[in-house]
């Protein structure tokens, strides 16, 4: 086969400012540029978008999901979470 | 291979009980040969079936009675080239490549849905694709989503949304004619009459004793069985049929108070052989249709690599 296998750009669609960019899926183009026009045919034809992006697949640098050590957390981070604490709303409360 | 792989049977129980927890797979992840190349089989086929499934109705776009049904048969069909293209990109995630599996679909190597290798003679025709088709794809799709393979399923959900559209287009266009004169009318019946065996083969044979399919239910690749998804689709649009007040073309499909379930004839399953295996009625049809639009698609192709390739020299 002698024909074209174009490169794959992500696709990003934002729905409206002011909204994180979401990913979506990937489209096949020849340039970043058509990647816009295919991934606004393919992922904009209904819903509501103000902007998409498209990055070159082979750009993104990503975690493997067998690396786990990756996210592994070696001590108690609960305290990072605003749920660990549990001080009173009102102290008059307390008090009583 | 991965037989030869020591830790072969260490890494089969990970993956089995991680399907078996919900997890779902994706793309790098470690998997059987044979679960990567059941869904590619699986998704190629997906894709050939909604690129091929453009064609028995997108001959009816110039005829479209009234400019809201040619806008509506447009916006359909272009769903379902979008649906090829991301079931293409789904199928990608596990080493085939597009340009692959185009080949194989226009040198007759690779097997699609075999509905639309039957005609479509009437504009009822194009009713009863979006109402009783699309409905048992749809049947099918939503279990599809459910798939361990997170691509599959990830696809599945947006395909799903969108054929929902399809469905009740369908449905209007066939309440529309059902509305109508009995010349109208009877295009419905015919219409149904022609399509109810070839909609109930799509699900696939019985058989579901398979070792293989079997797997595919194991590995969660799907949820149900042939009958399940078919018995399904009878249950859901018997009552729809009969309503409109037109017949089913069974006379053995009753309500069964035993099973809670309609009973009904099974299709002609040689037929389905036939068909799936390139000899239906319009296979020979179709893929010229597409190796034509192919090789007419091809300049554009080539310019834009051109483009591409000068575009990088010069940068």
């Amino acid at each position: 086969m002698t024909d074209t296998q174009w490169e794959t750009y992500e696709v990003f669609h934002q729905a409206k400012k002011g909204d994180a960019h979401v990913y979506v899926g990937s489209v096949h183009a020849p340039d970043p540029h058509l990647a816009l026009q295919m991934a606004r045919d393919q992922f904009a034809r209904r819903l509501k978008c103000v902007s998409l992006w498209v990055a070159r697949s082979r750009d993104i640098t990503a975690t493997d999901y067998q690396d786990e050590d990756f996210f592994a957390q070696t001590t108690d981070k609960s305290y990072r979470d605003p749920k660990a604490f549990g001080a009173p709303e009102k102290l008059d409360e307390h008090q009583a | 291979m991965d037989h030869h792989d020591e830790k072969y049977d260490e890494k089969l129980k990970d993956f089995e009980d991680r399907i078996a927890r919900g997890e779902k797979v994706e793309p790098g992840d470690w998997m059987p040969d044979q679960y990567r190349k059941t869904l590619i089989r699986m998704m190629s086929q997906h894709a050939h079936s909604e690129i091929v499934g453009q064609l028995p109705e997108g001959k009816w776009i110039p005829f479209a009675p009234g400019f809201r049904r040619k806008l509506t048969l447009v916006a359909k069909v272009q769903d379902e080239a979008g649906h090829g293209q991301l079931l293409y990109r789904a199928a990608e995630t596990l080493g085939a490549t597009r340009e692959q599996m185009m080949d194989d679909l226009l040198n007759g190597r690779a097997k699609y849905a075999n509905v639309f290798n039957y005609p479509t003679p009437t504009w009822a025709d194009v009713g009863i694709i979006g109402w009783l088709v699309d409905t048992a794809a749809v049947i099918n799709q939503t279990m599809l989503a459910q798939s361990s393979y997170g691509p599959y399923a990830r696809a599945m959900k947006r395909i799903c949304y969108e054929e929902s559209f399809h469905i009740k287009q369908g449905y209007d266009l066939v309440v529309a004619l059902a509305q109508g004169n009995p010349e109208l009318r009877a295009t419905v019946q015919d219409a149904i009459d022609r399509w109810w065996y070839p909609t109930l083969m799509m699900s696939g044979p019985p058989g579901e004793l398979s070792t293989h399919t079997q797997q595919s239910l194991r590995w969660k690749i799907k949820t149900k069985t042939n009958e399940q998804v078919r018995q399904e689709f009878v249950d859901l649009i018997v009552p729809q049929i009969r309503a409109l007040r037109f017949q089913v073309p069974d006379e053995h499909c009753v309500h069964n108070p035993g099973t809670g379930h309609y009973d009904y004839t099974q299709p002609d399953w040689d037929e389905l052989k036939r068909v799936i295996n390139g000899d239906g009625p319009l296979n020979a049809e179709r893929l010229a249709v597409r190796r034509k639009a192919h090789e007419d698609g091809r300049w554009v192709r080539e310019a834009l690599a051109a483009k591409q390739e000068r575009s990088e020299a010069v940068a």
